[in-house]
């Protein structure tokens, strides 16, 4: 199998509210003391690809849609085995947001030629928009899976499989097909030895630019215009909590009790 | 035009959404058609009194979904009756159809829409980004804007008197395979779906292991509540990852959401936003969660979840 994983830097999603702050005129949070990591949607994708190679003769390649410094990711990803990795270098569009991601990688993606599965992150911890996966898809002309959490190779193709709002779904696909991947207890991503790290940045990385994969930045702007972020704001935060106190924990504990109970008996 | 897919009910998440198409075509001045598969009766009943159309695309059986098919069908009608607007809603079918729709109508896609409004003529859809720490306006300079919408975030409106004609469609040329769904699994849900739950009890990472999730779940029985439970909880395996609350989870508003254990993450929080009272036991008072909550108690949970089941089993009678 070819795989290909789509890996996409993001400001690190668990930085604290204390320190998250938003820049009112280019409509972004400020990177500030925070730092850059590879979406968790994206590692998850990650794990599942090394997974499906381990039991089968497959060969994995990340790549990523971003500035400099999300050469970082695909280090991380070196040092996890993948066998090749790609950076489209980006221009400077303000928040490029899906669709105009989806434009680039779909383009690199063309230029590679087929790969049998394209696996993404189900959404970017940032903007959350959840949309590239299907947006590639269509891009490609290709069928799409949206959260997907299991693959198994089979003959005719793939197995996959999913949660959904109420229960499991299985599904068979055809290869090449797009896979949007979402987290579950089996694809937790592994944490890379120190020597592979070491390693990592010995490996060759390719770099291209817009041209190389030819388009031009007027189209990514285009797709990526079809929708505009006009207000970016911090909701205040309203509520405040009364924390309970008494001379025990039983009484304490009876307290609590009164409190929920009121309220269960209530509704 | 509002969509209502496999799955769908007639609950206050579907009337709210079909609600909202309503209000909007009313403001942009256009029909308002239901496009609706596989749904309940019920459900196409109400519709019929909220829209000017209410068409019905073609399904094998109640209930049957099929990605390319769906998505294709709904090409065709979205194709005919070129929309300003699509509404999906919350669910895994509208979310993954949604920005292939949009791109096969060469419009615009946007998610996770917790308010429509209409300024200067254009489609304006608030929703939280950065994991809910902020909030972003974006607007659609290309139409349709197809929009996913959060469940709940949509008032219902009053039913129309005079019901409109239900329509039957021939649907999209479906000549697409490739992937196919081939098995389903109805989660044994204990009774009440997380998201209807009135009372609901989360447990996090805090709680170090699948064990005390037994014990929260004789806590929740007591307090005829629903058990559900952080990401980090989930991603541990030591419960379904169906019970995960958050921004990649349900999205709950129960009268009463009592989080032990957890942290309170803002991609958490995005779930139960829409909680009328938060409480929440932990055994650091820094903790980001009280700062969303009504009450709170600052004690291991070992030495609560048990006296607290007893005291509230007391009250009960
Ligand atoms: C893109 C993205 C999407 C995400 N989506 C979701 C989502 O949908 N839902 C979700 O929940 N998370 C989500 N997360 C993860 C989220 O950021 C947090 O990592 C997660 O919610 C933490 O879970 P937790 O509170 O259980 O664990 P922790 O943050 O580890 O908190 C454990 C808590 O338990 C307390 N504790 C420990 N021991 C005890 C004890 N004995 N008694 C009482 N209290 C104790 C600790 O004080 C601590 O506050 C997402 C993250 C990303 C990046
Ligand atoms: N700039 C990018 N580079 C690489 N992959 C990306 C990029 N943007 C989005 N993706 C992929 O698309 C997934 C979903 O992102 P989004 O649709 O933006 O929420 C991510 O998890 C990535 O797999």
């Amino acid at each position: 199998m070819k795989i290909l994983v789509c890996l996409k830097q993001i400001l690190d999603p668990e930085v604290s509210p204390r320190d998250f702050q938003v820049d009112p005129d280019r409509l972004e949070a400020v990177l500030g003391s925070a730092s850059l990591v590879t979406n968790i949607f994206c590692e998850n994708a990650l794990e599942t690809a090394l997974q499906l190679r381990e039991g089968s003769d497959s060969e994995i390649t990340a790549m990523t849609f971003g500035p400099d410094d999300a050469e970082e990711t695909l280090r991380k990803a070196f040092a996890l085995k993948v066998d090749h990795a790609y950076r489209i270098a980006t221009p400077e569009i303000p928040h490029c947001n899906s669709a105009g991601a989806a434009t680039v990688l779909a383009a690199a993606i063309k230029k590679l030629g087929t790969f049998d599965l394209i696996m993404l992150g189900r959404e970017s911890g940032d903007w959350g928009e959840g949309q590239t996966a299907g947006l590639v898809a269509e891009m490609l002309g290709l069928n799409c899976v949206s959260f997907v959490d299991q693959i198994d190779i089979v003959d005719a193709g793939v197995h996959l499989q999913r949660q959904t709002d109420v229960g499991r779904e299985k599904l068979v696909s055809d290869t090449p097909v797009v896979v949007s991947i979402t987290n579950t207890e089996t694809n937790v991503p592994r944490i890379p030895k120190t020597r592979d790290i070491m390693l990592a940045h010995r490996k060759e990385l390719t770099t291209w630019t817009l041209d190389d994969i030819g388009l031009d930045e007027e189209k990514v702007t285009r797709a990526a215009n079809a929708t505009q972020v006009v207000e970016l704001y911090i909701p205040e935060e309203t509520s405040s909590c009364e924390f309970i106190t008494g001379d025990s924990l039983d009484d304490r504990i009876r307290e609590l009790a009164q409190r929920i109970a009121n309220i269960v008996q209530s509704v | 035009m509002s969509c209502l897919l496999p799955g769908m009910e007639l609950d206050r998440a579907t009337i709210g959404l079909v609600a909202e198409a309503e209000r909007i075509a009313r403001q942009l001045s256009v029909e308002h058609v239901v496009v609706a598969s596989g749904v309940p009766a019920e459900l196409l009943q109400h519709a019929t009194r909220q829209a000017d159309r209410v068409v019905v695309l073609p399904t094998k059986e109640p209930g049957d979904y099929q990605i390319e098919p769906c998505l294709a069908a709904l090409h065709t009608v979205g194709a005919e009756l070129k929309p300003r607007l699509v509404l999906l809603g919350q669910d895994t079918y509208s979310q993954e159809i949604a920005p292939r729709l949009a791109h096969r109508l060469q419009g615009c896609s946007i998610g996770d829409a917790q308010r429509i409004e209409i300024r200067d003529e254009k489609i304006h859809v608030t929703r939280g980004v950065y994991g809910g720490k902020a909030i972003a306006v974006v607007r659609a300079n290309v139409e349709p804007a197809v929009v996913w919408t959060r469940s709940r975030a949509f008032a219902a409106e009053p039913e129309r008197s005079a019901a409109c004609q239900v329509e039957h469609h021939e649907g999209g040329t479906d000549d697409s395979s490739g992937s196919e769904i081939i098995e389903r699994s109805r989660e044994a849900a204990s009774g009440v779906r997380l998201e209807d739950a009135q009372v609901i009890v989360s447990g996090g990472r805090g709680l170090g292991g699948p064990e005390p999730f037994a014990e929260l779940g004789e806590l929740a029985k007591s307090m005829k509540a629903e058990v559900a439970a952080s990401r980090a909880a989930c991603d541990a395996g030591w419960v379904s990852p169906s019970l995960q609350i958050g921004q990649t989870g349900k999205k709950v508003a129960p009268e009463l959401y009592l989080a032990i254990a957890i942290s309170g993450a803002s991609q958490h929080l995005m779930g139960i936003a829409d909680a009328k009272v938060v409480a929440a036991i932990n055994t650091d008072a820094d903790a980001p969660i009280f700062r969303h909550c009504q009450f709170g108690l600052v004690e291991d949970f070992r030495k609560v979840i048990g006296p607290l089941k007893e005291q509230i089993e007391e009250s009960n009678g």
